[in-house]
């Protein structure tokens, strides 16, 4: 049976291991936007998923993990940067929503806003 | 103003009728159609611009013959004509065949390439009795070509001569005194009009708006149509106008359509007349296929020149030139045309062989030309003259419905169920006139045996018609009758070879037969009925219309002194006819019927025109009801009263000290070739006598005195019973009962075209009626029900269950999945990350399985 994953350990830190990384950043981000019922928790887990993205995209992107020394391309050190800023808007608008829900509930469980269900 | 303005000038005479027509019927009907009704003064206005439409196409006809035609064309002197008849006298039978008719063959033929139109000065100084003349003076040409499919050319164009000029004079001027005179008889169409005639489902009368302005409209559009003929240039061009002036006869005759005898007359005169078309269209038919051209005249330019090719031929010549080309001597001989179409099988050998000898295109030409000029000379058969004779007398059947000759004259006498200005105009100047008018405008392309087939169907009309006058007590059908009878006369004279006689019979007829008319009308419109019986003794009430009536039948009997030229205007016309029937029958005696039937029309004429006049004038009263409340009519009835007994009196008259008169003027218009002696072709001893040799003193003397002894015994006889009452009109009648009964019937012709036509006709639709309720009807009808069942099946499988099954099931299926699918969403916003994060998750390994087990 052949494990992708089994020569990690052994070989030298490349690509790779910062996106197992950042795999595991997504899980845990995901993981944590399914099971907290507190908005804030959900917030976080939100920043977690972006933020192992990011480590991917910043990564794939630099020169000297990939080896390739002579090209100083910048493309996903650059998205990583837009990635940063959706991050910071977003958070911005979802705690607005939050502010909101809690005035109007007086609590920030998700699991009490459920108006939409069919 | 020079001559070349002529086309102009009549066009604009011609187009006015139009106008006036158009702007009535938009001014007028439309409106009416559209639910408004005109005031009186707007109506009173509607006929006078027809009358101002009409009255200046008078003027400008009448400044193109003395300001622009004569001045341009002077007319021949007599002298000329003595000469000739001193000629003809001598040898009046011999053949053409003299030497110096190279000579004049030749110099026609150049001038008519040269100068054809400008100098018709010395036209018919030679008019000769062996010498077939030249073409007339003309203008032709085309204004607007409306259809040309390969050699077929239809056009609106105009042939001028002295003939079309002198016509549009006549036509016009009685047309304008019909248009007044109407102004005044149709007085009673201002106002709504109460019809005595027709009796409602409710017992009562018809109440109807009146009509005033539609009867102006159509009278503009039967001016219209007429001049269309008198001017055309091609026979396509009359062929169309033809059937216009057919048209507006029907819409004038049934002028008071509700009532059912104006209907059917209206339909009897168009459907008669169709069956003189048809036989008119296979003449034109006959005509196209042989000669390739509908036109009168060879085409010119805008200066009167006709056009010709680079090799002096003349470019397009028409049907006149090609049937007596100068080549012949303008004597008439099928075209070359005819010859091929007569003999197809001659010629297609011909080609054949000249094919197998590898004739070109052109030598392919010349193999035909001289076939058709061998065929020309083989006397035996006569190849192509019975195509001529096929299309003489298919044309002569048109006139025969037009004019109302044997055998299709019933129409006319019927067409008395119009108003009576109308019955003025159809019977003198515009409808029946039409048919005389076209046989002299086609005259050069009648064959001898053609011209004897008029002749002798003029004769039978001008009889049967006479004798039916005689016991008429109509008012109106007494004069229908003569002119069916007058226009026997002028189908006998053209017949007989006398174009200028039989014309100029149609000119003085018109005159005093319109003036009849309106006389009648004036009587009618006075005593308001038809009847002869009711009337008596109007001279004193009427004197206006008692005189000029009385005019109108003097001219008409030809009252004059005999061999004197002092006459009324008949006199000179009725004369001319029996002159050239006399010198016809002394040419052949075979025919000598065709000179007794004038004179005995012109006995009966006289009878029954002062039977006429003096039952519906002298005596006493027979209704003192309607004699009381008779009166003289209005100055707008009148006054062409007496413009018309002025005309009637001295249109004939020669102008004193000038050349200036009608038969110069039509002498001037001779068609190409037709002045001359002619031969029958096949029937050898058929001699058409020149007419020039009517005016010999052996023939002169005796006709003028026999017509003139017997229309004088008729007098004579009409004013011993009628006026002096010597002999009693009852007894008579009693002594030849069966003969009266026999006339009254009219011959019992519409009894028999009732049973020889209209019957079969019922008898046959009935049975195809019955045909199509019966069979037709009923297997439609199966059809229907067959078709309904099918129907009804397919509804049920097809529609209902398998489109709306098919339809509604994916309806309800997809409202069933919507509903299930609602339960997915809880509003549980972890839920969702759940179900987004299983789906990747799912996607992934899917994918995964995919790249590992299946690829």
């Amino acid at each position: 049976m052949y494990f992708p994953l089994a020569n990690l350990l052994t070989e030298p830190v490349g690509v790779a291991h910062y996106m197992v990384v950042g795999a595991l950043m997504f899980v845990c981000g995901v993981i944590c936007m399914a099971t907290k019922r507190n908005a804030l928790g959900i917030l976080m887990g939100i920043e977690l998923v972006l933020n192992g993205a990011n480590v991917n995209f910043v990564a794939i992107g630099s020169p000297y993990l990939r080896g390739d020394a002579g090209d100083i391309g910048l493309d996903g050190q650059l998205i990583a940067l837009f990635v940063i800023v959706l991050a910071a808007a977003e958070a911005a608008v979802a705690l607005a929503i939050a502010l909101n829900f809690y005035n109007s509930f007086s609590t920030i469980d998700v699991d009490r806003a459920d108006q939409l269900h069919g | 103003m020079p001559a070349e303005r002529l086309p102009l000038l009549l066009m604009l005479a011609w187009l006015l009728p139009l106008a006036s027509f158009t702007v009535i019927w938009i001014g007028y009907s439309l409106p009416q159609m559209a639910g408004r009704r005109a005031s009186y003064a707007v109506s009173k206005f509607g006929g006078w611009i027809a009358c101002l439409a009409i009255i200046t196409s008078c003027v400008l006809s009448f400044v193109a013959l003395f300001g622009v035609w004569l001045p341009a064309h002077h007319l021949a002197s007599a002298a000329h004509g003595h000469e000739a008849e001193h000629h003809g006298q001598a040898d009046g039978h011999t053949l053409v065949g003299s030497s110096d008719f190279h000579l004049v063959g030749a110099d026609a033929q150049s001038r008519l390439v040269l100068h054809a139109g400008g100098h018709g000065d010395h036209t018919h100084g030679d008019a000769h009795a062996d010498h077939p003349n030249r073409p007339p003076t003309y203008y032709s040409g085309d204004w607007y070509a409306l259809t040309i499919f390969g050699d077929l050319k239809i056009t609106i164009g105009y042939y001028i001569d002295a003939l079309t000029v002198g016509m549009f004079c006549m036509v016009t001027l009685i047309a304008s005194c019909v248009h007044v005179y109407a102004t005044g008889y149709m007085h009673d169409e201002l106002h709504d009009v109460t019809d005595h005639e027709v009796h409602l489902a409710n017992g009562e009368y018809l109440h109807r708006p009146g009509r005033y302005h539609r009867f102006f409209q159509y009278l503009s559009l039967f001016c219209f149509s007429m001049l269309g003929i008198v001017i055309a240039g091609n026979l396509a061009m009359t062929f169309v106008f033809w059937e216009l002036v057919g048209i507006c006869s029907y819409f004038l005759i049934g002028f008071y359509i509700e009532r059912h005898s104006a209907s059917t007359a209206a339909n009897k005169a168009f459907i008669v007349n169709r069956v003189g078309d048809f036989g008119m269209l296979i003449g034109l038919m006959a005509l196209w296929a042989s000669l390739g051209t509908f036109s009168f005249g060879d085409a010119q330019d805008a200066q009167g020149k006709t056009l010709v090719t680079k090799s002096g031929e003349v470019a397009e010549p028409g049907v006149f030139s090609l049937l007596r080309s100068p080549k012949n001597s303008f004597q008439l001989a099928p075209s070359d045309g005819m010859i091929a179409e007569a003999a197809p099988d001659q010629i297609a050998a011909a080609v054949r062989d000249a094919e197998v000898l590898g004739a070109d295109e052109a030598g392919l030409d010349e193999a035909v030309a001289a076939k058709v000029a061998e065929l020309r000379q083989d006397s035996d058969v006569h190849h192509g003259y019975w195509l001529l004779l096929v299309a003489g007398v298919g044309i002569f059947c048109g006139c025969v419905g037009k004019s109302a000759q044997f055998p299709l004259h019933t129409w006319l006498p019927d067409a008395m169920e119009g108003p009576t200005p109308v019955s003025a105009l159809v019977h003198s100047a515009t409808m029946v006139a039409a048919g005389v008018f076209l046989v002299g405008r086609a005259y050069p392309l009648f064959a001898p045996e053609a011209l004897l087939v008029i002749a002798y169907t003029g004769a039978i009309t001008l009889f049967i018609a006479a004798t039916i006058a005689l016991t008429a007590t109509d008012i109106k059908r007494v004069l229908a009758y003569s002119t069916v009878s007058q226009l026997g006369f002028m189908m006998l004279a053209l017949g007989v070879g006398g174009f200028i006689a039989g014309i100029f019979h149609l000119i003085t007829h018109a005159f005093f037969k319109s003036l009849l008319f309106l006389c009648s009308g004036s009587v009618i419109h006075a005593v308001h009925t038809n009847e002869m019986t009711e009337m008596g003794g109007l001279r004193k009430k009427m004197p206006i219309t008692a005189y000029t009536m009385l005019i109108g039948c003097l001219a008409i009997i030809g009252a004059g002194l005999p061999l004197s030229p002092i006459g009324f205007s008949g006199f000179y016309s009725k004369d001319a006819i029996v002159e050239q029937a006399w010198s016809f029958a002394s040419h052949n005696p075979k025919h000598l019927i065709l000179c007794a039937a004038p004179l005995v029309g012109a006995f009966m004429t006289a009878f029954y025109m002062f039977r006429l006049w003096y039952m519906t004038f002298i005596g006493k009263p027979r209704n003192h009801h309607r004699y009381e409340h008779a009166h003289e009519s209005p100055l707008a009835m009148t006054g062409p009263l007496l413009l018309l007994a002025v005309f009637a009196v001295g249109v004939a008259w020669h102008f004193p000290f000038t050349n200036l008169s009608i038969t110069n003027l039509l002498a001037q218009g001779q068609p190409v070739g037709t002045s001359a002696t002619s031969h029958g072709v096949l029937l050898a001893d058929l001699t058409i006598p020149a007419e020039i040799l009517s005016h010999s003193p052996e023939v002169k003397i005796p006709a003028g005195l026999a017509v003139w002894s017997v229309a004088a015994a008729g007098f004579l006889l009409s004013t011993m019973m009628y006026a002096w009452r010597v002999i009693d009109p009852s007894e008579v009648r009693q002594t030849f009962l069966p003969a009266y009964g026999f006339l009254r019937k009219k011959w019992y012709f519409d009894e028999l075209y009732n049973w020889l036509f209209v019957k079969p006709t019922f008898v046959i639709s009935y049975a195809i009626a019955a045909f199509d309720r019966n069979v037709i009807d009923w297997f439609i009808n199966k059809c229907a029900w067959a078709c309904k069942q099918v129907a009804t099946v397919v509804n049920d499988i097809g529609d209902r269950r398998m489109v709306d099954g098919t339809v509604d099931g994916i309806a309800r299926g997809t409202w069933d999945f919507g509903l299930a699918l609602r339960n997915l969403q809880t509003g549980q916003l972890r839920q969702y990350i759940a179900f987004i994060a299983g789906g990747t998750l799912m996607l992934f390994l899917i994918a995964t399985a995919w790249f590992a087990f299946v690829r």
